[in-house]
């Protein structure tokens, strides 16, 4: 494989992760607020069960993209750069009070409401926010003036495009929040929030994929040359409906508890957004901003690739221990899971830290 | 405001905020194992309630530093795209391996502190060992892109291409460990006296309270001992990076001293003001020969003035301010921890007196500043250049106009959570007081 084709790869792998991972960080924010006065349900404290030890790992992930970005295609990052000023500017003016009150929500009880309304808020809209990189890469919204690339603020926010992405962006955030949670709640026993959270799947679900459906529609006269590309591998496309539907399914198998095998259906739907990552990330090739920027225009030295590429490496294997000892203490562990709604049965202000 | 000059407030206004937040993070986990190794050598439960207080105040704080340092990082692709250019084809490595040192700490963080009652103690020493080791390799790494800016290595510049890159030889730039040492050592003296600090505050408050009182005395104690060793490493490396600065960035020094004259024997004046007119410092005390010790460990050393220098090459002469403050600051750290030192071991004396408390008090506070004003100094006196002697500042520019309005929300932003920050810890620390965590421990039964 050629260097540039490693080093998108790796790339669009931690945006994948990212995407993910974000998508059930913010969206658990947003729901321990929603149900933030239904408290018999305990459908806020399992958000923010989950919340609490993953949020600084995933925020890690975002940070990585943006090194992965100027190291492996600098060029293409002094372009993005450029133009992002403003709104990457705003998405990190929410990512800061977005994290900081969570963590203070956690700290002062006696605030806790407002302080998870303000992160619950701001949160929701960084999915949005941040999906918005991706149609500026596909051209169109760039001036140049003065020989210096401008973003055209006006062309993006009229156009349909950007708003079927941000769309997409919030149901699919919801979605996939609401599923894992499902199963989270299914793993530490809790029925009531259980049902709250499979109906949220049931409902989130047909609205991303719908939103997904309009991107798609609205690419085909916006940007068509990405529309095409993708037309050229409609297979995944169709396996990442297929999932999608195997997904939903799974929600309605009868099982000795309750209906439904989140578990399964958390597997497809991550299955399911890498296809249609795959195939949006292959159509966007070989473009990295369009028509601009290349890979090969963008790629960093060889040299440079080169000793990244080994560090990744030598990463891979440090860290994977860590991370595999982490998810067993935190998303395995059923008598954690379940243990600890004790403590907070009993009042204690701690326990639920 | 100018642009250029727009650009680089809201930058250094982005990392002053988030040093303090940082320098505590990298400090902090030293402060937490020493504690929870104290306590499972002495079996006393107070370094064990020590320890449960600093990670929640630690985990406040990563509030602050996390985000902040993901907009640190952001605003630098944001508005030094130029400079970002140059760093991702030739500095990538620190930044990257940067990435590997936050995963290490946010993984062993979120263990230590929400599964702290499900692992054994020595895989809770184990998570603040690498808590510990993460925060100061991320120190280190992004220092390290810091050095390569005062010292760039391993590329060439021919007709604006970049050319002979060799990742690992800018990675190990001359400046990279003495700089990374003193940020490093630096931040340990920080949070040791800044511990003393609060310590202190609370000695003052609780003389009544006899076991609260002791509580608090053994933490200065231990503040005090690792401000003090440290801020011995501070000053000792901080010669050898005022050594570095004569040998890589001559005008950096003569600007700091304000020496406007290449002589040997130069003199170094603390105090008083640059004045450009007369050339010379105003109101300050000068010690005679001592600026060519510094620069060179002997009195011959001719240091090269100011005058030798293109006038558009000149730092800012108010860096001369910023390095003084450093210093003296530096020196005072050390001699109060000696002091405390002589007055404890030698003296025997088993309280401190009231004027003794209120140093300490001052001396966490004055740390910061010292961390500020260094990192002012450094970044500032580096001027015009962002890459020195390869890339101006002005070159590297976003070329994206209206910063204003987006300086103005920044510092909103950080008005906002600065003082959220404080507000959440006090909430929390007075609802959780350190005679309750103390009362608890008796009710339990005297274990
Ligand atoms: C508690 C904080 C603290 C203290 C007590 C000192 N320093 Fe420092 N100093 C820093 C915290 C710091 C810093 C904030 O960490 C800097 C900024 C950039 C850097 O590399 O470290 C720094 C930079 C810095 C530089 C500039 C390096 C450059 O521009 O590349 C010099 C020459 C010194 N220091 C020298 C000293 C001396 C001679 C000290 C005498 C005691 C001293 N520092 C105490
Ligand atoms: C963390 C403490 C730091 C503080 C308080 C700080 C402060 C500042 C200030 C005040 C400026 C504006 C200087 C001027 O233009 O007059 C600045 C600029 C800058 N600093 Fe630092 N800095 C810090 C750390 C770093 C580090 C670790 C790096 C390296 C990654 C760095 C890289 C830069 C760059 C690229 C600029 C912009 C260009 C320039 O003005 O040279 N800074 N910083
Ligand atoms: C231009 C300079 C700097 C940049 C770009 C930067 C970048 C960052 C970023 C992106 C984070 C968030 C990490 C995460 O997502 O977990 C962070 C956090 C942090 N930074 Fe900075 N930083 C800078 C300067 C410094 C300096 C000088 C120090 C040390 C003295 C430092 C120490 C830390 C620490 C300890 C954290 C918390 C890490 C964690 O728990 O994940 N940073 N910084």
């Amino acid at each position: 494989m050629a260097d540039t084709v490693i080093a998108v790869t790796l790339l669009w792998g931690l945006v994948f992760i990212y995407a993910i991972m974000a998508s059930m960080d913010f969206g658990a924010g947003f729901w321990s607020m929603v149900y933030i006065n239904k408290e018999k349900t305990n459908a806020t404290n399992i958000a923010n069960r989950y919340l609490s030890p993953t949020w600084e790992v995933t925020n890690v992930f975002i940070v990585a993209i943006v090194v992965g970005l100027f190291s492996f295609f600098p060029s293409a990052t002094f372009t993005l750069g450029t133009v992002l000023l403003i709104p990457g500017s705003i998405m990190l003016l929410l990512l800061a009070i977005r994290s900081g009150f969570l963590v203070f929500s956690h700290m002062a009880k006696g605030y806790e409401k407002a302080l998870i309304y303000v992160s619950g808020v701001s949160g929701i809209f960084i999915p949005a926010l941040l999906i918005c990189v991706l149609p500026i890469t596909h051209g169109g919204y760039i001036n140049k003036v003065n020989g210096n690339d401008r973003l055209d603020l006006g062309a993006l926010f009229t156009s349909p495009n950007v708003y079927m992405f941000m769309l997409f962006a919030f149901t699919s955030t919801l979605f996939l929040s609401s599923l894992l949670l499902t199963d989270y709640s299914k793993t530490s026993d809790q029925y009531n929030a259980y049902e709250v959270y499979r109906r949220d799947a049931l409902i989130t679900g047909p609205c991303s994929l719908i939103a997904g459906f309009l991107v798609i529609a609205t690419l085909r006269t916006e940007s068509p040359w990405i529309y095409n590309n993708m037309m050229d591998h409609v297979w995944a496309l169709v396996a990442s409906i297929i999932a999608f539907i195997i997904a939903g399914l799974c929600l309605f198998l009868p099982t000795k508890s309750r209906l439904g095998r989140p578990r399964i259906s958390v597997v497809m739907v991550i299955i399911q957004y890498f296809f249609a990552s795959y195939v949006y990330g292959r159509s966007h090739l070989p473009y990295m901003v369009y028509p601009n920027v290349t890979l090969e225009e963008g790629f960093t030295d060889p040299a440079t690739f080169k000793a990244l590429f080994i560090t990744y490496i030598v990463a891979f294997i440090i860290l994977f221990p860590g991370f595999v000892y982490f998810w067993s203490l935190f998303m395995k562990d059923r008598g954690y899971l379940k243990k600890n709604f004790k403590s907070k049965d009993d009042n204690d202000p701690e326990g639920a830290y | 405001m100018d642009h250029l000059v727009t650009a680089r407030s809201m930058f250094g206004m982005t990392m002053g905020f988030h040093i303090i937040f940082a320098t505590l993070g990298v400090g902090l986990p030293l402060m937490i194992l020493i504690a929870e190794l104290l306590y499972q050598k002495t079996k006393d439960p107070s370094y064990n309630i020590m320890a449960q207080r600093w990670i929640k105040g630690f985990s406040v704080l990563l509030g602050v530093a996390i985000p902040t340092g993901t907009i640190a990082g952001t605003q630098l692709s944001l508005l030094w795209p130029g400079f970002m250019e140059v760093v991702g084809k030739v500095m990538a490595l620190p930044f990257q391996i940067e990435i590997y040192a936050f995963f290490i700490e946010a993984l062993f963080l979120s263990i230590y502190v929400y599964a702290a009652d499900r692992i054994s103690p020595f895989m809770r020493i184990l998570s603040v060992i690498f808590i510990a080791i993460g925060g100061a390799a991320s120190a280190v790494l992004i220092t390290n892109v810091h050095a390569f800016e005062g010292t760039p290595a391993g590329f060439t510049i021919t007709d604006g291409n970049i050319t002979n890159v060799e990742p690992w030889a800018a990675f190990f730039n001359p400046s990279f460990l003495v700089t990374a040492g003193h940020v490093v050592v630096s931040a340990y003296t920080t949070v040791g006296f800044i511990i003393a600090s609060v310590a202190a505050y609370k000695m003052l408050r609780s003389r009544k309270d006899k076991k609260v009182y002791s509580f608090h005395r053994k933490a200065l104690i231990i503040g005090l001992t690792v401000g003090g060793v440290f801020s011995f490493l501070t000053a000792l490396n901080g010669h050898e990076s005022a050594q570095h600065l004569y040998e890589y960035q001559p005008e950096k020094l003569a600007g700091a001293e304000g020496l406007f004259e290449t002589q040997d024997h130069a003199p170094l004046t603390l105090g008083g003001f640059t004045d450009v007119e007369n050339q010379e410092i105003k109101y300050g005390i000068e010690f005679p020969w001592a600026l060519s010790f510094l620069a060179g460990n002997s009195f011959d050393t001719t240091v090269i003035g100011l005058n030798d220098f293109p006038r558009e090459y000149w730092p800012p002469l108010f860096i001369h301010t910023l390095f003084n403050s450093m210093v003296v600051i530096g020196g005072f750290l050390l001699m109060l921890a000696l002091a405390a030192f002589v007055w404890t071991k030698f003296l025997k004396k088993k309280e401190f007196p009231k004027l003794f408390l209120w140093a300490f008090i001052i001396s966490g506070p004055l740390a910061v500043i010292a961390i500020e004003s260094g990192w002012i100094f450094a970044c500032t006196g580096r001027q015009p250049w962002i890459i020195y002697r390869m890339m101006k500042t002005s070159e590297a520019v976003t070329t994206s106009a209206d910063l204003s309005l987006l300086f103005f929300l920044f510092l909103l932003v950080y008005i906002i959570l600065g003082i959220a920050v404080v507000l959440v810890l006090r909430y929390y620390f007075k609802r959780h007081p350190v005679s309750e965590d103390l009362a608890k421990l008796n009710s339990e039964g005297g274990i």
